[in-house]
């Protein structure tokens, strides 16, 4: 699941193992006219700073901002913990647990926000209401970020050689020293990179959150939203400029990540 | 002990809170009054409709990246060529990219005013399949390309000495290794495609019984009050989701948990 862009390892030797013009040529020529083209319209349409320099938009961006950071943090912990229990812990239905971690990227958004919206909505059968609130917002975009940083941890912390926890331990560190000192800066990069990509996501959601939002401006309307909402009033072109914002923003975390990576690699020789 | 017991019980909390009370209590609902009502609701001419543009978007989205994915990934891994770099990175940006922005820069395109505007793509089905395309693009070849680069060269390069032909080579050396590799791609290529809902949303038009998938349907129930059909029709989509992740646990190598 994870975007990796580390460096190409293309064996010299190779060239035979499938024509290279043609699988070179094709997935070229497939990714220019189903991804390229329709993003060159895009930032060929977009109009300009104007746009997106409305109150609207920069009160769009900065709670889609704020959001996506409390995500990532919030996924930073709960996420490690999930990890943790899922490789040290042991207890009937563990596997049923780790299935249940990829819900999340199964389940289409939409039935994501209309379950959340059941359970935490105005029909609540627990007395809380989040609908077309900040929390609501928070707890979709939670919902469909769960697997991201477990996901990356969680073969790290399993990889991980318990001798020198053992030989911390025996040196006479506490549970916590051992975990600040040896856990966690083995499992440091995972979490990052698992953080970064529940950040992007959280940034660009549409799903999940349209039913929550309730599109009031200023409140609870996030970019993916705003951006909807430009286009049905008939304005493409503020659409686009918001839009080109946050493939800005996609674009560099996915570089962000792919650099974590380069070093990681770098540093584990 | 205390901590071991304080972080299940922290972890397994959050779960439950989160995933499984709300999926749970959407099933509960649905079926209360028994299965009748939920089946009547799903077999509505126009939610049948929804599930068939849903089945034909997936229908055909799925193959092309599949063939796309195992093509790419070959180029990314197998051969050194200008550009590479830019592939390998492109291939990541649906992953990254907001589904509404996707939808947008479709219909900025296809659209009226677009480059390539006046064919009636966009408000029809075949912008809404390459938005479907496009959000479910990566999965094969992210699964794909880290087996590529395990396995190696040596026994293709062998293949090749000994006088197999390129496709000979594909066939009975390539294609074994990486096969296990496609079908969990192919997997998470279907789960994207089945719950799309921010590009198709853009491009559909939204014409009910016309261009309007499954999850298009959930909001469109939702939003007319009519919480039966929206929570038979969400269930219905949870039920393919269930049956994607059981596939998936399937397919995936088993590490990671004790």
């Amino acid at each position: 699941m994870a975007a990796s862009a580390d460096g190409l390892s293309a064996a010299p030797g190779a060239r035979r193992s499938l024509a290279p013009g043609l699988s070179i040529g094709l997935s070229t020529l497939y990714l220019s006219v189903i991804v390229l083209l329709p993003l060159a319209a895009l930032s060929w349409k977009a109009h300009g700073w104007g746009a997106v320099s409305t109150p609207q938009a920069t009160a769009a961006l900065r709670l889609t901002l704020g959001l996506s950071l409390a995500v990532a943090l919030v996924n930073a912990v709960a996420g490690t913990v999930i990890a943790w229990t899922l490789v040290r812990d042991r207890f009937v239905g563990q596997g049923f647990v780790n299935a249940l971690v990829d819900l999340p990227f199964a389940l289409p958004t939409i039935v994501a926000g209309l379950t959340l919206l059941a359970l935490y909505g105005p029909k609540s059968p627990v007395g809380i209401n989040a609908a077309f609130t900040r929390w609501g917002l928070l707890l979709a975009l939670l919902f469909v970020t769960l697997p991201f940083v477990v996901r990356t941890v969680q073969p790290v912390l399993f990889e991980l050689d318990r001798e020198m926890e053992d030989a911390a331990a025996s040196l006479g560190a506490g549970r916590f020293t051992t975990f600040q000192r040896i856990i966690l800066p083995s499992i440091l990069p995972a979490i990052l990179s698992g953080v970064a990509l529940a950040f992007a996501r959280a940034i660009g959601e549409f799903g999940a959150v349209v039913l929550i939002s309730g599109n009031l401006p200023f409140k609870t309307e996030v970019v993916s939203v705003y951006v909807f909402g430009r286009l049905e009033s008939g304005d493409s072109g503020g659409a686009a400029a918001a839009s080109v914002i946050i493939l800005l923003i996609s674009f560099g975390v996915l570089l962000a990540i792919g650099a974590l990576r380069r070093w990681v690699t770098r540093h584990d020789r | 002990m205390i901590a071991k017991y304080a972080l299940r019980f922290a972890a397994l909390g959050y779960l439950a809170m989160l995933l499984v009370a709300p999926v749970g209590f959407v099933f509960w609902r649905t079926f209360e009054h028994g299965v009748g009502p939920a089946w009547d609701a799903v077999t509505t001419p126009d939610a049948l409709h929804a599930l068939k543009v849903t089945l034909i978007l997936t229908a055909i989205a799925v193959p092309a990246n599949t063939i796309f994915g195992v093509l790419c990934a070959l180029a990314i891994v197998r051969h050194r060529y200008p550009g590479a770099g830019v592939v390998n990175a492109v291939v990541d940006l649906p992953l990254a990219l907001s589904p509404v922005v996707v939808g947008l820069a479709l219909l900025l395109l296809y659209g009226r005013g677009g480059w390539l505007g006046g064919h009636a793509i966009v408000f029809a089905l075949p912008g809404m399949v390459l938005a479907t395309i496009f959000v479910s693009l990566p999965f094969v070849v992210r699964e794909v390309v880290p087996v590529l680069r395990e396995i190696g060269t040596e026994q293709e390069q062998a293949a090749a000495t000994l006088g197999a032909s390129a496709f000979q080579t594909f066939r009975r050396v390539t294609w074994p290794a990486i096969r296990y590799a496609t079908a969990y791609g192919v997997v998470l290529t279907t789960a994207r495609a089945l719950g799309e809902f921010g590009a198709v949303s853009v491009v559909s038009g939204r014409l009910v019984g016309q261009t309007e998938s499954l999850t298009l349907y959930v909001q469109d129930r939702y939003q007319a009050f009519d919480t039966t059909g929206a929570y038979a029709a969400a269930v219905l989509l949870a039920l393919l989701a269930v049956a994607t992740l059981l596939l998936m646990t399937r397919l995936k190598p088993k590490e990671g948990i004790q």
